[in-house]
């Protein structure tokens, strides 16, 4: 294979990485605040990337045709309104599970996420058919050889490394993201200190969720089409990725996105049938899981009797 | 507990296996909407009622009193209603999908309700069972009652695929595991060409000692059989293996060492109880019994494809199991009747199935997270009235 092809296939598996660590991030951070996992995350994605779709059509209708203004508004219109989604459904559904057993909120939130699932498929016109969506961005193209730059997957990588930084360092630098470690570290203890518990709670929730949009919007313009499916597989791949780099950890979470991504690549060039590639991804994580039960980045931690 | 208010309890239970069987066979014969609707409205209501008054609780004491006597006195009320819809080919093939399901869920039941291991890959070890079934029964002359067996233990041995994951990891690592299954089992038969692709397989119908189950009975000149019955006695059979399996497994010290397992793991091997093999036991005959009942299932419809077997279906299973009561297996019954027939019946919701079934779940684990059925906590000297 000559070194053109290769690095086509390394910028592709970039692009997906990006996409499968923002969706782990999301999955990192409510485990970390409230050692929940919100299993609907994937499908929160899928909305996200439909609201986009919803708002693109209402901009056309408007009569809006420059594509940055376009992009921006579609974009904001996404991440709003998973913000307040998954706010709301940490509300509703995770706050007052606090106290069942954990499998319990995994399978309400599971059935939260097939309830969307299905309710897009329903009510959203023709909801059932896969849907094109816009070619946004620029999508000028450099060659060199067999390998192809196009510049709109650059701006999705960069889109998403930079909000990954960014949040990155609200945790590390800002007194929310301080909050956000004490609830994780010890909810009573920061509750005792004058945080206000139910708000870290929330603003996590509306964060991570936010960023399950940007990376539905992300996957969208990569692939220019979406479908009322797309959540299941996003979803569960972004809580392999989180758990295999170690639940909690941020950094653990994009290593984990990025392995599943290098992983399918791989599967993808090893089989002559590019669907065994999940196949093949999937059962790497199941030995990983046997292998290293608590992630690569295992998070230290003793358990009390 | 004096005489005369024991056998007031079982007349009481007589009386409600005796409604319940009435419910099940109008709910399976009737056709117009507004009447399965509202059936299956008053459904649970009773159910709600028994619930509230105590009554489900004297007819639970009065099974677990006759351990034996019962479950055959449900059987022969399954046979009668079964007999009774002996023409109609559709009620008889629900009848045993309910049955199936059962067998799948009480696999279930011992995986989740007493060791404590989640399985959300239900289905895909269902659809094992099926396509072992299929691919023996087409290709080899094996007797099918051995292939049936064989697809359990097939499942089984698939399942234990994921034992050494499943052992060393806990709670949601643990359900990372059996989830990427489910999705790897259902693209895995997609693209695999030997077992059909998303065409799926032909499964030849069942045939024992000679006695093919496909051919028609004929009563007389314009009466017939339906051969879906002989698969509802096959079903019933299994069923009532499963149920006489799992609860006998409640009773005894295997249960309850199952039950340490799940309830707290740390004290469990302190007390000197290998969690590992409790772990693997309970997740290998749990496997066994869905593949059993996969199996049979492939047979009965004659044609298994991977969308039977989706991560969806394992959902399904998973929301029984959790609707009846985990670790119930009374529950069961009724939440498979449930929710296998009502959206069958109900055609106005066929489409809504899955969206009503997430909600419904949600509503159950937000505001009765026990269940319809609670299972209740154990009695070491069953008979003596509690």
């Amino acid at each position: 294979m000559d070194i053109g092809i290769l690095s086509q296939f390394v910028l592709n598996g970039l692009v997906l990485g990006v996409v499968y660590a923002m969706v782990a991030v999301g999955f990192t951070l409510f485990f970390g605040v409230l050692d929940v996992i919100k299993f609907s995350h994937g499908d929160v994605l899928m909305a996200g990337a439909f609201v986009a779709l919803a708002t693109f059509a209402g901009l056309q209708l408007a009569g809006i045709e420059s594509p940055l203004l376009t992009m921006l508004l579609i974009t904001l219109a996404a991440v709003a309104s998973m913000g307040l989604l998954g706010a709301l459904l940490a509300r509703f559904l995770i706050l007052p599970l606090k106290s069942a057993p954990p499998l319990n909120t995994l399978l309400a939130t599971l059935m939260f996420g097939l309830a969307l699932r299905e309710a897009v498929r329903l009510f959203y016109p023709a909801g059932s058919n896969p849907k094109p969506f816009p070619r946004l961005l620029p999508t000028d193209a450099y060659s060199i050889g067999n390998f192809t730059l196009r510049l709109d997957s650059v701006i999705i990588v960069i889109t998403g490394l930079a909000a990954i930084v960014a949040l990155h360092l609200v945790i590390s630098r800002t007194r929310l993201g301080l909050a956000i470690r004490a609830v994780a570290q010890d909810a009573e203890t920061a509750r005792v200190m004058g945080i206000d518990f139910r708000w870290v709670v929330l603003l996590t929730f509306a964060i991570g969720s936010a960023l399950a949009a940007l990376a539905g919007v992300a996957n969208g313009l990569y692939y220019n089409e979406i479908n009322f499916s797309m959540g299941l597989l996003l979803g569960v791949i972004g809580f392999s990725a989180a758990v295999v780099g170690g639940l909690g950890s941020i950094l653990g979470a994009i290593i984990g996105g990025f392995l599943f991504a290098a992983l399918q690549t791989i599967g993808a060039v090893w089989f002559a049938v590019p669907a065994y590639k999940d196949v093949f991804a999937f059962a790497v994580v199941i030995m990983v899981m046997a292998w290293k039960p608590t992630g690569l980045l295992a998070e230290r931690s003793a358990e009390r009797v | 507990m004096p005489a005369r208010s024991a056998t007031l309890d079982r007349l009481i239970a007589l009386g409600a296996l005796i409604a319940f069987a009435v419910f099940a066979g109008l709910f399976l014969e009737l056709e117009e909407q507004w009447e399965i609707a509202s059936l299956a409205v008053i459904g649970v209501a009773a159910f709600y009622v028994a619930g509230r008054s105590g009554l489900a609780a004297r007819i639970e004491s009065v099974t677990a009193a006759h351990p034996r006597l019962s479950p055959l006195a449900v059987m022969v009320a399954v046979l009668l209603v079964a007999l009774a819809l002996y023409e109609s080919h559709f009620a008889l093939l629900m009848l045993a999908t309910v049955m199936l399901y059962v067998v799948a869920c009480l696999g279930l039941t011992v995986q989740f309700g007493y060791a404590g291991i989640v399985n959300f890959a239900g289905a895909a070890v269902f659809g094992v069972g099926g396509y072992t079934t299929a691919v023996l029964a087409a290709h080899t002359g094996t007797p099918h009652l051995l292939i049936l067996l064989f697809g359990g233990v097939m499942a089984a041995v698939i399942g234990s695929i994921l034992i050494l994951p499943i052992l060393r990891t806990r709670g949601h690592y643990a359900a990372l595991v059996t989830i990427a299954f489910a999705l790897l089992f259902r693209t895995f038969l997609e693209v695999n060409d030997t077992l059909g692709g998303p065409q799926g397989l032909k499964v030849p119908g069942l045939e024992i000692l000679g006695w093919s189950f496909n051919e028609r009975i004929e009563l007389d000149e314009d009466r017939e059989i339906s051969f879906f019955l002989s698969y509802v006695v096959v079903a019933l059979l299994l069923a009532g293996f499963a149920w006489l399996l799992v609860k006998r497994l409640e009773r005894s010290w295997l249960g309850l060492s199952l039950d340490a397992v799940r309830l707290d793991e740390t004290a469990a091997s302190v007390f000197g109880i290998d969690v590992a093999r409790w772990k693997i036991f309970a997740f290998t005959l749990g496997n066994f019994l869905a593949g059993l009942a996969g199996g049979v299932y492939a047979m009965m419809i004659g044609y298994i494809a991977p969308t039977s077997f989706t991560f969806a279906d394992s959902l399904i299973l998973v929301s029984i199991v959790l609707l009846g009561g985990s670790g119930n297996p009374l529950g069961v019954i009724p939440a498979a009747l449930l929710v296998v027939v009502l959206p069958e019946k109900l055609q106005v919701i066929q489409e809504y199935r899955f969206l009503l079934f997430a909600v419904l779940v949600i509503l159950i684990l937000r505001y009765r997270p026990d269940g319809l059925l609670p299972r209740r906590p154990r009695r070491y000297f069953p008979g003596d009235g509690g």
